[in-house]
């Protein structure tokens, strides 16, 4: 085995393997240190599907175009100005040289995927997910000879001045030192950490789910953010939608969502509901509902629909609660059967006409007097077989990270750090500091890590 | 039908329908999302359009050690094997070959020793090359049967499943729709026109569709030597033997050569893929029928290649015997998946 090594690429995911592959290819030593086994390597890209891509004409699956300031207000509508505008534009402009290279590096796209037609000029969608693009990236990095270690968990940076000397790393019972000439930390964020996140966010996060990966937890971050490495994003944030409260606690990704809410009424625990389910859209509601149940006691939401709706949303891995009375779907989700039975009786009383009644469109078919409205899509629920879906917090991501500069490198105090670099999950609060734009996490870690991964090499080298 | 195999893929399917990253590989996923819910019928013509290239359990998020434990081309594989079973007629020979390479050994064997005692009982022959050996006459009163019976139980077991899968009257653009799928093998293409993931892990490879080409086309051709050697003795009145610059030679040495090649690649692969990933029960059924796929054209080449020598009777017996138990078996191997796989490839063509 090879132990000395030019570079250090610590995680295993999208942006670690393309500082890892880009640093090979200037000629460098790499070696990748994966905390994960491999049948689960990739991190949070292994949930991924696609790719939010600039570009002035088609290109590749995408179609018409997608300029920078468009993309840009994209952005700026969901991180609602907390954006490093000049990082952000860097990232967006450099996205469409991005696609080509991907494809030389054997990732597959395909046509938008059914139910997300809103995405196709937008965003370009990897043929069979992220873990395909992981697949491809791993055979790729093999055959540039990037060595990767499995199970290898970081658990110290040693710094000397403005450097990074050495490496402790776990693999089994043992701990190994490596001494690289330079360092890129792609380890993603801290969310799988269930204690941080409980003293971040206050101990409501104990009853959140991870929608990613179980390893995300942060060991590397708080390393560096101890030893005085340069921070941004709110700590005590993190990105959270609601999803199945039936979802596994780690690693549920897509499957776990729940589309039926602006179909539905949403009930707390005790039978009351707490928000206009009708507000908008839900690709652009589901974020916030992620807080909303995070809120209400317990940590959980219901969403109650009748048989008028059970059709029109994309299926949920699990089965909705069915019963023929309004009462025993209550009992089965355990609330108390008369409230329920009470705040159905007000909606469905406070409902007008409904004739104008479009899925796919804000209808404007609205409540009359009720608290919280429901602003559209209000339609009595009456119906049997009535339907119940528990809703939980799952979070996707954190905001706290590394900041880093447009060669993607550290600072401590005023200055950069020598010979460490920071790519994907991990520093994209310098640019995203609260929302969540669909496929742009990969495109922060594309580029990043190619930047990383060259800036690295140059340093190396 | 075995109703957890059916049940495992309906809560595999389910899943796959609330993720469908893997939309683009092939046929499956654009019929799977096309359902809500999913009907016995609905999970056997998912699995009789499923090609195993495996591209979606390598991309899949949820194989195990996830907790969901997905592996669809397993689940798929599985029910398909079963429904090849249940629709087949007579039920319980399928039930016997399908599954075993020893049984399909057998078979052969018994097929060596028919035509070994017809050459001994019957009267001497007064033809020439082959038929020096057997009688053209007798040859067909062996093969037209052997010929005509596996086409009839395939009949019988398609229609029960066209039936099954709530096909109506079959249209011309379905027929060539599903003709032109299999031709270019397109769902071993990955989607991506890289083939499909099979001998090693993710890697994807054109290895085992050309090798898989190498047999279907090979067939192809040897079948096509045979039917103009039928026109030429009938329509023409020109017996075998035929020389080299002749259609049943033309046709048939290529045919025989690609299928010698194709099947021994086919077998070769399935040694390196991952048994865990298709229906382990019928690893020794698929693989005797690919071995005797081997046979039948091997001994077929040597029979050409060796025609004049003293080898030839024996040849000709091992030839004839492994053709006949190859052909009485059809319905009941894995020769049986083209006839399946075309079916569901029409329905598909329908949704």
């Amino acid at each position: 085995m090879n132990t000395s090594f030019d570079i250090a690429v610590i995680g295993g995911g999208n942006a670690a393997l393309c500082a890892a592959m880009t640093a090979a290819e200037a000629g460098a030593r790499v070696i990748i240190l994966e905390a994960a086994p491999k049948p689960y390597r990739g991190g949070n890209s292994r949930h991924t599907r696609n790719f939010r891509c600039m570009h002035s004409g088609p290109l590749g699956p995408l179609i018409e175009s997608y300029c920078e300031d468009e993309y840009l207000d994209d952005l700026l509508k969901v991180t609602g100005g907390k954006t490093d505008e000049a990082l952000a534009r860097m990232v967006i402009r450099s996205s469409e040289e991005c696609l080509p290279w991907m494809e030389e590096h054997g990732v597959r796209f395909q046509p938008s995927l059914s139910g997300t037609l809103s995405l196709a000029r937008t965003n370009a969608f990897f043929l069979g997910g992220g873990k395909s693009l992981v697949n491809a990236y791993y055979r790729t990095a093999a055959s540039l000879g990037v060595e990767v270690r499995y199970e290898a968990k970081v658990t110290h940076l040693e710094m000397e001045d403005d450097r990074v000397v050495g490496i402790d790393y776990t693999h089994g019972s043992e701990t190994h030192r490596i001494a690289p000439k330079a360092v890129v930390v792609a380890s993603g964020g801290f969310q799988a950490d269930i204690d941080w996140l409980a003293r971040a966010w206050g101990p409501a996060a104990r009853n959140f789910l991870i929608r990613g990966t179980p390893y995300n937890r942060g060991e590397v971050l708080s390393d560096l953010l101890d030893q005085g490495i340069e921070q941004v994003g709110d700590p005590t944030q993190c990105h959270a939608v609601a999803i199945d409260g039936r979802a596994p606690k780690f690693d549920g990704g897509i499957v776990t969502r729940l589309d039926c809410v602006p179909f539905s009424i949403v009930v707390n625990k005790d039978g009351d509901r707490f928000y206009d389910e009708g507000e908008d859209v839900w690709p652009k509601r589901y974020a916030i509902w992620g807080r909303l149940v995070a809120n209400e006691p317990d940590q959980v939401g219901f969403a109650i629909i009748d048989s008028k709706a059970i059709d029109l949303f994309m299926p949920s891995v699990f089965p909705p609660i069915k019963a023929d009375t309004l009462e025993e779907l209550a009992a089965n989700l355990e609330l108390p059967p008369e409230k329920l039975r009470a705040t159905v009786e007000a909606f469905n009383a406070a409902c007008g006409d409904t004739s104008g009644f479009m899925p796919t469109e804000l209808d404007g078919v609205a409540t009359n007097g009720l608290s919280p409205p429901k602003t559209n899509w209000a339609r009595p629920i009456s119906d049997p077989p009535f339907y119940g879906y528990s809703l939980k917090t799952g979070v996707t991501f954190t905001y706290l990270g590394l900041k880093v500069d447009e060669t993607a490198q550290c600072s401590i105090g005023n200055r950069p750090v020598a010979n460490l670099w920071a790519a994907g999950e991990t520093m994209a609060g310098s640019i995203l500091g609260q929302g969540y734009l669909a496929g742009f996490g990969m495109t922060i870690g594309t580029v990043f890590g190619r930047i990383a991964g060259r800036e690295a090499a140059a340093f190396a080298n | 039908m075995q109703t957890e195999l059916i049940q495992e893929a309906r809560r595999q399917a389910e899943i796959c329908n609330a993720c469908r990253y893997c939309e683009g590989y092939c046929s499956v996923f654009p019929a799977l999302h096309a359902n809500r819910a999913f009907s016995d019928a609905d999970i056997t013509q998912l699995a009789n359009l499923c090609h195993n290239c495996r591209g979606c359990y390598y991309a899949c998020q949820y194989t195990a050690p996830h907790e969901f434990d997905l592996n669809l081309p397993k689940a798929l594989a599985e029910v398909r094997q079963a429904s090849w079973e249940d629709y087949a007629w007579p039920q319980p020979v399928a039930r016997v070959f399908h599954k075993s390479g020893a049984a399909l050994a057998v078979a052969t064997i018994l097929g060596f020793a028919l035509i070994f005692a017809a050459i001994r009982a019957l009267p001497e022959p007064t033809g020439q090359g082959f038929y020096a050996v057997m009688s053209h006459s007798a040859m067909v009163a062996i093969f037209l049967p052997a010929f005509l019976f596996p086409l009839m139980s395939l009949a019988v077991s398609l229609r029960r499943y066209w039936r099954a899968m709530g096909g109506g009257v079959v249209t011309v653009s379905a027929i060539k729709s599903a003709f032109g799928s299999a031709a270019r093998m397109q769902n071993l293409s990955g989607g991506h026109g890289d083939g499909c993931n099979f001998e090693d892990e993710d890697r994807f490879s054109q290895a085992r569709r050309h090798a898989h080409h190498a047999v279907m086309y090979g067939f192809v051709l040897c079948f096509l030597s045979t039917s103009s050697g039928t026109v030429l003795h009938y329509v023409f009145d020109m017996p075998a033997p035929y020389g080299f610059w002749s259609l049943p030679k033309l046709f048939g040495v290529p045919g025989g050569i690609l299928m010698v090649i194709g099947a021994l690649g086919l077998a070769g692969l399935k040694l390196q893929a991952d048994p865990k990933l298709g229906d382990a029960s019928a690893w020794g059924g698929e693989m005797g029928f690919n071995l005797l796929l081997f046979f039948v054209a091997a001994t077929g080449l040597a029979l050409y290649w060796l025609g004049a020598s003293t080898a030839m009777p024996a040849l000709l017996a091992l030839h004839l015997g492994s053709v006949l138990a190859f052909f009485l078996l059809t319905p009941f191997t894995k020769m049986a998946h083209g006839f399946y796989r075309l079916a569901a490839l029409m329905r598909d063509a329908e949704r």
